[in-house]
């Protein structure tokens, strides 16, 4: 996905939630569960279809107090988008 | 010892009550009765307690959960306590209105399975009419904003036909689509000789997934799996025995499987009598096959026992006699030879083969076992 303006949004089915008894998030989908690390997590706090994908690094940027997250976030969403996590709407 | 790690997966089978009547249901042949149920109150108490102890995803199946008049409640309940929760259903027992309720409710998915393509063999399967409403139920359920999740049981009676089966699919606009082989347990171990389909069959299926798997690509996911009998290796049991899967039977019986019931020496408990919490910790069903004290050769010094955890203990037991053998499934059981002679008697014309007639799954043929 090249377009930048473009809005990521959870798939249908999709479900992102914190998990007390686990101490991570995890996604959730019919009948599976993915255990997300820390980066994705926290990419994907973002990805509620209201920002673009230049939105979702600016804001993660502001949020961590980090720079050039780009990359992580381009590479995470492209590989969310095939496993059929993740949608633009 | 150490505490085991939480469950993930809490199976609620709400009812072995059932309109249909398939010969591969695997479910136990002593199907419990409607008096013997749990109430509302205690299925209540199962969820919220399976929730703290660290279940997200939690099943509703039976039998046909569609049966039980509080399923309403507990999608709601289940939906306050975080759950991500599935209907396992065959479509009878609801309509339109019904979906669009579970939608409110918080019911997050809902898989409905298919017989078959047909109404001729679908109903034929099922016992009764069912195909018509299937498929509005499908319908039904992506015009709710539903993923489209359906599921067909795989055996020698319909295997020929999973083109036929995806091409409906499609036409349907599925999301996603199960070709799930029968698992030989209860039932459909009963009328194996009549479900297990041959080798030719298992080969030619996973070529016809593989064809419309690439075709779909991006828009319908398909899941084919090997059934075991094919595969040389057993499926891991329940993804490790007491490691991240529970089931509560229809009376409130708790199981480290659901086909667990069946095993000879397994202590299990009730959680009318005790917590979940004690339960899946202490309880003696639940540390039974936990870890690898159980196992013996070759399971025990084999480099893949951390993958499949020596297979299935019903399968061992039901087909070896003993739960502490290696599932025959897997080739380097000394059993392996009864699992081949099963795929033997499936290649012959069924003239050849004596077998006991087709027994659909009833209360009324429960009984008479
Ligand atoms: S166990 Fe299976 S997969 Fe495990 S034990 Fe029993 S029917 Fe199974
Ligand atoms: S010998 Fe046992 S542990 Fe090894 S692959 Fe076979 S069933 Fe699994």
């Amino acid at each position: 996905m090249s377009d930048l303006n473009a809005k990521p949004t959870l798939a249908p089915g999709y479900r992102f939630q914190w998990e007390p008894v686990q101490e991570r998030h995890v996604l959730l989908y019919p009948e599976g569960m993915v255990q997300l690390n820390e980066t994705a997590a926290a990419i994907l706090t973002f990805c509620d279809g209201t920002r673009s994908i230049l939105g979702v690094i600016t804001d993660l940027e502001n949020e961590y107090k980090a720079e050039g997250l780009r990359e992580d976030v381009v590479g995470f969403l492209r590989e969310a988008v095939d496993r059929g996590w993740v949608r633009y709407g | 010892m150490a505490k085991p790690p939480p469950p993930l997966w809490l199976l609620a089978e709400v009812t072995h009550s059932c309109p249909l009547q398939c010969p591969y249901c695997s479910n136990p042949l002593h199907l419990i009765p409607k008096k013997d149920e749990l109430d509302t109150e205690s299925w209540l108490r199962v969820l919220h307690e399976s929730r703290q102890l660290g279940a997200a995803q939690l099943g509703f199946s039976g039998g046909e959960p569609l049966v039980r008049k509080d399923l309403e409640d507990l999608i709601g309940a289940a939906r306050k306590l975080g759950y991500y929760s599935n209907l396992i259903t065959s479509g009878v027992g609801m309509d339109g209105d019904r979906v669009a309720r579970f939608r409110e409710l918080g019911l997050d998915h809902i898989q409905v399975s298919f017989q078959a393509d047909d109404a001729v063999l679908n109903d034929y399967l099922a016992g009764t009419h069912a195909f018509q409403h299937k498929l509005e139920m499908a319908r039904a359920v992506k015009a709710n904003g539903y993923p489209m999740v359906l599921c067909f049981v795989i055996h020698r009676q319909n295997s020929d036909r999973i083109a036929q089966m995806l091409d409906l699919a499609v036409e349907l606009q599925a999301d996603y689509v199960e070709l799930a082989t029968t698992q030989f347990e209860g039932w459909a171990l009963l009328n194996r000789d009549h479900l297990l389909p041959t080798l030719e069959q298992v080969r030619e299926a996973e070529r016809v997934a593989h064809v419309y798997q690439e075709k779909l690509k991006g828009k319908m996911r398909i899941y084919y799996v090997v059934p075991d009998y094919y595969e040389n290796r057993p499926k891991a049991c329940v993804g490790g025995w007491g490691r991240v899967f529970l089931a509560v039977a229809p009376d409130g019986m708790a199981l480290p499987c659901h086909a667990a019931r069946d095993l000879p020496g397994l202590e299990l408990h009730n959680v009318r009598d005790h917590s979940m919490e004690w339960i899946w910790n202490d309880s003696p069903a639940f540390n039974h096959f936990r870890g690898e004290g159980w196992m013996k050769e070759p399971c025990r010094s084999c480099d893949e026992r951390e993958k499949d955890f020596g297979g299935c203990h019903c399968q061992a037991f039901k087909l070896t006699g003993d739960p502490t053998n290696a599932d025959p499934a897997c080739s380097k059981s000394p059993h392996h030879h009864i699992v081949e002679e099963a795929a033997m008697r499936a290649r012959l014309p069924s003239q050849q083969v004596t077998v006991k007639p087709l027994m659909f799954r009833s209360r009324k043929n429960s009984v008479h076992l």
